[in-house]
């Protein structure tokens, strides 16, 4: 593959630096990337890897944008109001880097389809905003071994780890369980200040980065917590967990399950995942 | 001994909103019971109905997850930094 003249002046910031030059701009055109969620995480995720001319971005959606959305979800515009997410995103994205090849999944990720929707890229990006759709993306991208990229947020709050399937602790390693719904609110009950989910986001985008470029040290084993009032960034180790059910020496769970029955949600309230 | 306490946003309903406190106990379970005394209410939001941490909710001690030392019976000395933090699900709203 050989950069073109607009390539090399449009990437020529990054091709500059030590560790990425033209080799690792390369190494971007011809990564996929798949982002969970074109909300307040897939947003500035998906604006930075566009951005950066990564070749290949999927984005899973399956809801419309809606005006709450837009502090926060910079994908979107206020013309956007009532149109697919899936769709503004991958105008958006065409529109700041044509060498991007967007894929638009408007469906919500199950237990039955999530497998097929991920086995075409490199790394998975989770940017969705409940726990059946956390647990599913974490066991999906660990039953398939590729590698992931997590991040959550609430109110003034961030968290972020990276996962290589087999060799670093999974989300079930650092949560063996979900909270009992009602206990943990989300961000429509409680809040979230827009420019926290776009701390994260890019911090996500920033370990994507680093994973296909080969360079620096991943979140692997750690989990990066930021806190906005603070402000502060502190880290805390994530041991891979002997005992986790899906990484563990024993496992137990060895297919996917049923996530809404896993996180008692079914009953209790009706679920938007992606 | 005095032992800094990192309280998780949920919990700091309990704290008075302080995102910081002071608590003292010679180990996990002692601490808990401390923050108990001055902040009525924290104990159940940590600990399950046998008194067992929530899954869901991690402690470390400075950057270690108790689970991985000696659960609630990890013993603490003065200057350690408690941490509590849950599993938080936003994200795409």
């Amino acid at each position: 593959m050989k950069l073109r003249e607009d390539q090399i002046e449009r990437y020529s910031r990054q091709i500059l630096l030590p560790n990425v030059g033209g080799k690792g701009q390369e190494k971007l055109l011809n990564a996929k990337v798949l982002i969970i969620g074109a909300g307040g995480l897939g947003s500035p995720a998906g604006l930075y890897l566009a951005s950066a001319g990564i070749g290949k971005i999927g984005i899973v959606d399956s809801d419309v944008v809606e005006l709450n959305n837009l502090q926060r979800q910079i994908l979107h515009a206020t013309s956007d109001v009532g149109n697919a997410k899936v769709l503004s995103a991958k105008e958006r994205l065409n529109n700041i880097n044509p060498d991007v090849e967007v894929i638009a999944h408007r469906l919500r990720l199950t237990s039955e389809n999530i497998l097929d929707v991920i086995k075409d890229y490199d790394i998975i990006l989770d940017g969705s905003d409940n726990f059946p759709t956390r647990y599913l993306v974490n066991d999906a991208c660990v039953l398939s071994e590729k590698p992931l990229s997590h991040g959550g947020i609430l109110k003034f709050d961030g968290q972020a780890i990276t996962i290589l399937p087999g060799k670093s602790a999974c989300y079930r390693c650092l949560f063996p369980e979900p909270p009992p719904p009602g206990l943990v609110p989300s961000c429509q009950e409680a809040g979230i200040l827009g420019a926290v989910a776009g701390l994260i986001g890019t911090i996500q985008a920033n370990e994507v980065l680093k994973y296909i470029l080969g360079i620096g040290d991943l979140l692997t084993g750690k989990l990066l917590i930021f806190n906005a009032l603070d402000p502060s960034f502190r880290q805390v180790k994530v041991p891979k967990d002997p005992k986790c059910q899906l990484c563990g020496e024993r496992p137990t769970v060895t297919e996917l399950i049923d996530y809404e029955e896993f996180c008692h949600v079914r009953s209790s309230q009706t679920l938007s995942v992606d | 001994m005095s032992i800094t306490v990192r309280v998780p946003t949920p919990l700091q309903r309990l704290t008075q909103n302080q995102a910081e406190v002071k608590a003292n106990g010679a180990n996990i379970k002692e601490l808990i019971e401390d923050l108990e005394k001055n902040f009525p209410g924290i104990k159940e939001r940590i600990c399950d109905e046998t008194g067992e941490i929530r899954r869901f909710m991690n402690i470390y001690v400075n950057e270690e997850d108790v689970r991985f030392l000696q659960d609630d019976t990890t013993p603490l000395k003065d200057g350690d930094e408690v941490s509590m933090i849950p599993a938080i699900a936003g994200g795409r709203q």
